[in-house]
């Protein structure tokens, strides 16, 4: 059973306990531990079951690479599930629960699936989801949602806040073991500005547990030591709990940092995202060791042989009393050593290879540890958790020559170095066949814009296992990095370092090596997704050749960890059973985050009021104090209606269209795009852009005008405003204002460069404020000022400006309603107070405002299109009987041409016309008119289509407006529109103007 | 005129840095080619001060130059001179081919000051704030979070942030929960 020891564990602090919880049972760890140690201090081998089989799983690494030991991590708006045990700082109160399992972890019924497993083979789901259809729904959709996932998802508001912090830095070191200490070290001597960061809450690495002399001292004194002079360097930034997370294009790095989850609080960020702009980046991220493929090697007790040492050292905890190594490599034998000399219990070293003379696996024969080599685990023994080993030949099938009684496995088959990070970005991978890995191809690194690698690579993460050897990379890369950022660095000498020869690895991806199927399908690769050998094999023999079709096939390395410890042995299963080498078959792509990351962390301050910018006018907070009912129009909220007392939505829309046109109402359009044109080409310039002549514009007057995009379609509309000779205003729809000015930017600088214009975006410079009704003039008159309002000096579709009462307004005399109509633009400064005195100066003739819901029936009482509304990026304004804005004269002009296609002047495309309901009913928004007869599809033919529906106070009655074919040509005719639900409504084909045509309201 | 409202009068917050709004300002674009003697000399004759390096500020007292694009440089001046800065512009570069435009309504300003400005800054900006590269003078047009702003570096612990009128609560709400206490990250 696992155990605290008396005495040792360099991160604890034994005089300081802390009190948790594992399902719920009270237990105790200390500070500094991780769940994971403090739950094997605690004898707690078994942590959860896994994925697909429910098999009984315990801890089998010491880090991020850890498969197994996931649990829900505390309770409602702090739930979080799926997190690794082994890299959860433990801290008081800490409630977790394992996953995967019911009724309860140590009794689960759905391990019934084990057992079924010859039934649930690689690629189950693609065979048996195909037929028969009606099992979808009844037997494989509930058997999956009953199965998908491993934690419980939370349901409740995230308790915590989360940040990004964006900084740009010379060097980034990512890694802070004795690789990236040395290379931060060496780049920040040349002054450059340097940033350090290391996943875990520890500087080190790995050197502290294996017992490295550097420059001829203890490896602690030495990293003491170089972090206490980075620490002084002024230009240096060293930050432990930080994981680089994804190398991106131009140097750019996602680090994830944990703020609080050592020491959960209300208030700090949980969590922050940090976004560095790195000129070159060092990736020192270490290496992973590989589990080996032997039957039984999932069960709780099998273990990496590095992570039984990390925990040793680390925390002071033994995984149980007797060990048994299994190797192929001399870096176990340090296990052996180590377990030896604390006094524990060594059974035996099993070595694949025919012969272990290095000096490791000498001292421990000297030590008297039993090492068998050229043997090989043929199974291991235990149901729930390990309780012996059966040994077996390497090279044979399997047959047992003897068993060792044991509660622990520790496996070593090799270490992978971390190439995640160089991956990312297009770093090549060179296979090693030496040290049988995969390491950095340096000659292949990831290049930047300047055609240079941005990102070096050094350590264990390069492939070097030795610490004298690392040291020297480090030294260089660190030196080369700050090079290659511009800066000197002050070149000392490499601090020199002692390790032992090792001899070298013998690659062994099966054990052993002639295992039957059943041995083989009792091999685990992918431990969280449970992964065997055998189904690898399996999706080999059906034919999946590419290494990225046999992972989503098996779904190897598809879980929460990636497939750190899988991914390298299933590749490896892979080539073997395709007889192909194994850089051949290559691996799978590494993408970033390199373990997962908190969605608050993504999503940063944005959340609840920041979730979103909203865009509010100067009269925003008026509108909202007299309650609005808003509607969103890109950004901005805008009033849809503003319904008083008891009055619903839909009354206080009927009430406003009557106001207005009766009385006189307000309408905030400041949110409509103001864009400034100017220049001695500005004329021409939108006459290119408008399909209309913008050109001949007299001063002082206002035009309607459309633009359309170079394929015809309509993008746009507005009122163009003649301000000068060489200056107009372009009038836009709300959502309108960026784009239409990003399109005229666009052509202004990738297309017409040679045209002397500029333009500004001035739609926040103004408060806009239509005044609308037959005693809009009254209104305006009351205010006082400068401006002659009257119908001579002011006609219809003309501007002028001065000043109303005391304001600094624009008056442009344009009408979207039919009524008489003024859009006052006053400085946005001034116009909540213009707004107020609108209000005040409106009350004896019955002022209101109105909302957009208003705005629109009164615009299609007049047959006035809406973009959005009437055009979809599919209308051209000749389906809108537009014909008159566009101009025959101008020789050419965006969508021209486009608009002479065939398709285009098809006399069969929609026209718009005017509906009317014949029972005075409103149609349904999209309603469909029918037609005769079924298309190929068995679906009824169609004739037209309701475009904007509304009940018009006005006319007290349904009216619409709608693309049909032929319409205009079938005035009178009635057709019959689609009604969900219902009966097809009939309505008649009218002019689309159904108020006032002759136009003489507002033109008073 | 007596009733000017700036976006968000008066509002103030203190954290790991002070933020506040800082009302109107009188901001003129002109746009044109800047090479050109007349809008050099005219946009440092009305300012007063010398015409900025790009991606830089000059200021003296109320007025002063704002480099905004190859193409672009802003006037900063008292808000009630505007109108009339604007119109003395327009006049001066009549036959010069340029854009002169009165903003001094479309913005909102902030002030961030203390000794973590520049980290609040960093938890929004992708702007390199560190004190070696964003020095006093210093003026940038980037974002915050979702929403296009310029910062300009006032003196080493004054940061002004310059966004568009309609998101001034969003921004003020955006440098508030940065400037949260107890959040200063240590960085700089």
């Amino acid at each position: 059973m696992s155990a605290r020891l008396p005495k040792g564990g360099r991160f604890l602090n034994r005089s300081q306990p802390i009190e948790f919880s594992f399902n719920g049972k009270q237990l105790q760890g200390f500070e500094g531990d991780t769940l994971a140690s403090a739950l094997m201090a605690n004898g707690q081998q078994l942590v959860g079951r896994s994925f697909k089989y429910h098999r009984p799983r315990g801890v089998v690494a010491s880090g991020a690479e850890e498969p197994n030991a996931l649990v829900n991590l505390g309770t409602g708006r702090r739930l979080e599930p799926n997190q690794r045990a082994t890299t959860t700082e433990l801290f008081e109160g800490l409630e977790a629960t394992s996953q995967n399992h019911w009724p309860s972890l140590e009794f689960d019924v759905g391990a019934i699936n084990a057992r079924l497993s010859r039934f649930l083979p690689a690629g189950f789901y693609y065979k048996m989801f195909m037929w028969p259809r009606a099992f979808w729904k009844h037997v494989y959709e509930p058997f999956i949602r009953q199965s998908a996932g491993l934690g419980k998802a939370p349901n409740a508001r995230d308790a915590d806040t989360y940040e990004h912090f964006n900084i740009t830095v010379d060097v980034l070191v990512i890694g802070g073991g004795i690789a990236g200490l040395e290379a931060a070290r060496v780049a920040g001597s040349s002054g450059a500005q340097v940033l350090l960061i290391e996943q875990t809450a520890q500087w080190g690495g790995r050197a502290n547990v294996d017992a490295t002399l550097i420059d001829g001292a203890d490896e602690e004194h030495w990293i003491e030591a170089t972090v206490d002079a980075l620490e002084d360097m002024d230009n240096v930034r060293l930050r432990t709990r930080v994981m680089g997370a994804g190398v991106y294009d131009h140097g750019y790095v996602l680090a994830y940092e944990r703020l609080c989850d050592h020491d959960p609080q209300d208030g700090l960020p949980r969590h922050r995202l940090w976004k560095i702009r790195a000129r070159q980046i060092v990736t020192a991220t270490g290496a992973i060791e590989r589990p080996l493929s032997f039957a039984g090697n999932d069960l709780p007790g099998v273990l990496l042989a590095s992570a039984q040492r990390d925990y040793l050292i680390n925390y002071g905890v033994s995984a149980g009393d007797r060990t048994v190594i299994v190797t192929n490599n001399d870096d176990a034998y340090r296990t052996a050593l180590m377990l030896h000399n604390l006094g524990l219990e060594v059974k035996a070293v099993i070595d694949a290879r025919a012969e272990a003379n290095g000096p490791l696996p000498v001292a421990a024969r000297e030590a008297g540890i039993r090492v068998e080599t050229g043997k090989a685990i043929a199974k291991v023994k235990g149901v729930a958790r390990v309780e012996g080993v059966a040994i077996c030949a390497q090279v044979g099938e399997g047959a047992v020559l003897d068993e060792i009684a044991c509660d622990v496995v520790a496996m070593s088959g090799g270490w992978s170095p971390v190439v995640h990070l160089w991956s990312h970005c297009g770093g090549k991978l060179v296979w090693d066949d030496a040290q049988a890995h995969f390491r950095p191809d340096p000659g292949k690194a990831p290049i930047g814009a300047d055609g240079h690698a941005f990102v070096h690579t050094t350590g264990a993460a390069s492939g070097l296992l030795k610490s004298d050897e690392i040291l020297q990379n480090a030294h260089d890369a660190g030196a080369d990095a700050a090079k290659a950022a511009g800066h000197k660095p002050k070149r000392g000498k490499a601090p020199t370092a002692a390790s032992p020869d090792e001899a070298p690895i013998e690659p062994v991806w099966m054990m052993p090596q002639g295992a039957g199927h059943e041995l083989r399908s009792k091999m685990w690769l992918d431990f969280q997704n449970d992964v065997k050998v055998s189904d690898v094999q399996l999706a080999a023999q059906e034919g999946f050749e590419s290494v990225e079709h046999t992972k989503r096939y098996t779904t190897l390395g598809m879980a929460t960890d990636q497939g750190k410890l899988s991914n390298i042995n299933g590749l490896a299963i892979l080539s073997k059973s395709l007889g192909a080498d194994i850089p051949a078959v290559g691996t799978t792509t590494f993408r970033p985050p390199y373990t997962p990351i908190s969605m608050g962390a993504i999503a940063g301050e944005a959340r609840g009021k920041l979730f979103q910018p909203l865009r509010r006018t100067p009269m925003h907070d008026w509108h909202e104090a007299n309650g609005a009912h808003w509607e969103p129009v890109g950004h901005w909220r805008r009033p849809y209606a503003f319904p008083r007392g008891s009055e619903t939505v839909e009354q206080a829309v009927q009430r406003e269209v009557k106001n207005t046109r009766e009385a006189v109402g307000l309408l905030d359009a400041s949110t409509l795009g103001k864009i400034l044109v100017k220049g001695p080409d500005a004329g021409a310039f939108l006459d290119l852009l408008y399909t209309n002549m913008v050109s001949t514009l007299p001063l002082g007057r206002c035009r309607y005008g459309l633009m359309c995009s170079e394929n015809g379609f309509l993008i746009d509309d507005g009122v163009i405003v003649r301000l000068s000779e060489d200056s107009w205003l372009c009038h836009t729809t709300t959502g309108g204002a960026d784009r239409i000015h990003g399109h005229m930017e666009e052509w202004l600088q990738t297309e017409w460069w040679d045209m002397q214009v500029h333009t500004a975006n001035l739609t926040e410079q103004y408060a806009q404020i239509a005044v609308v009704g037959p005693d809009a003039r009254n209104v305006l008159e009351a205010l006082g000022g400068d401006i002659d309002l009257d119908a001579e000096t002011l006609p219809f579709m003309h501007w002028t400006e001065g000043r109303i009462g005391d304001f600094d307004a624009r008056v442009f005399r344009i009408s979207f309603s039919g009524e008489l109509s003024y859009e006052v633009a006053v400085p946005a400064s001034q116009g909540l107070a213009f707004w107020n005195a609108l209000l005040k100066a409106g009350e004896v003739f019955g002022v209101m405002p109105y909302g957009t819901e208003a705005l629109h029936i009164m615009r299609a009482e007049k047959g006035f299109i809406m973009i959005g509304d009437e055009t979809d990026g599919t209308v051209i304004p000749q389906d809108l009987g537009l014909h008159w804005a566009i101009s025959k004269k101008k020789a050419d002009f965006l969508s021209k041409r486009a608009q002479e296609r065939d398709h285009m002047t098809d006399p069969d495309r929609w026209q718009l016309v005017g509906l009317e309901t014949v029972d005075g009913s409103v149609l349904p928004d999209g309603a469909y008119a029918l037609a005769e007869g079924r298309n190929e599809n068995g679906q009824r033919n169609t004739q037209g289509r309701v475009t904007s529906t509304y009940h018009s106070p006005t006319l007290g009655r349904g009216i619409a407006m709608g693309l049909v074919l032929h319409g205009p040509e079938r005035m009178g005719e009635v057709l019959k529109f689609t009604n969900i639900g219902g009966a097809p409504i009939e309505a008649r084909i009218v002019s689309p103007v159904f108020y006032d045509p002759e136009g003489k309201k507002q033109n008073v | 005129m007596s009733d000017l409202a700036s976006p968000l009068p008066g509002v103030a917050v203190s954290g790991i840095a002070e933020v506040r709004e800082l009302g109107l300002r009188g901001m003129i674009t002109i746009k044109g080619d800047l090479a050109l003697p007349l809008v050099n000399s005219t946009a440092t004759g009305v300012s007063g001060v010398d015409f900025p390096d790009r991606g830089q500020a000059n200021y003296v007292g109320e007025r002063g130059l704002c480099w905004m694009a190859p193409d672009e440089i802003m006037v900063l001046t008292p808000y009630a001179e505007a109108a009339g800065d604007t119109a003395h512009i327009a006049h001066v570069l009549r036959d010069t081919h340029s854009l002169v435009a009165n903003v001094s309504d479309a913005r909102c300003l902030f002030e961030v000051s203390g000794a973590s400005a520049r980290e609040v800054l960093s938890k929004l900006t992708p702007a390199d704030m560190h004190p070696d590269r964003f020095r006093p003078g210093a003026f940038r047009r980037t974002r915050l979070a979702q929403v296009p702003a310029a910062v300009w570096m006032r003196d080493d612990q004054t940061i002004e942030v310059f966004a568009f009128r309609s998101a001034a609560r969003y921004v003020s709400d955006l440098l508030a929960n940065a400037a949260r206490p107890g959040t200063a990250v240590g960085y700089y």
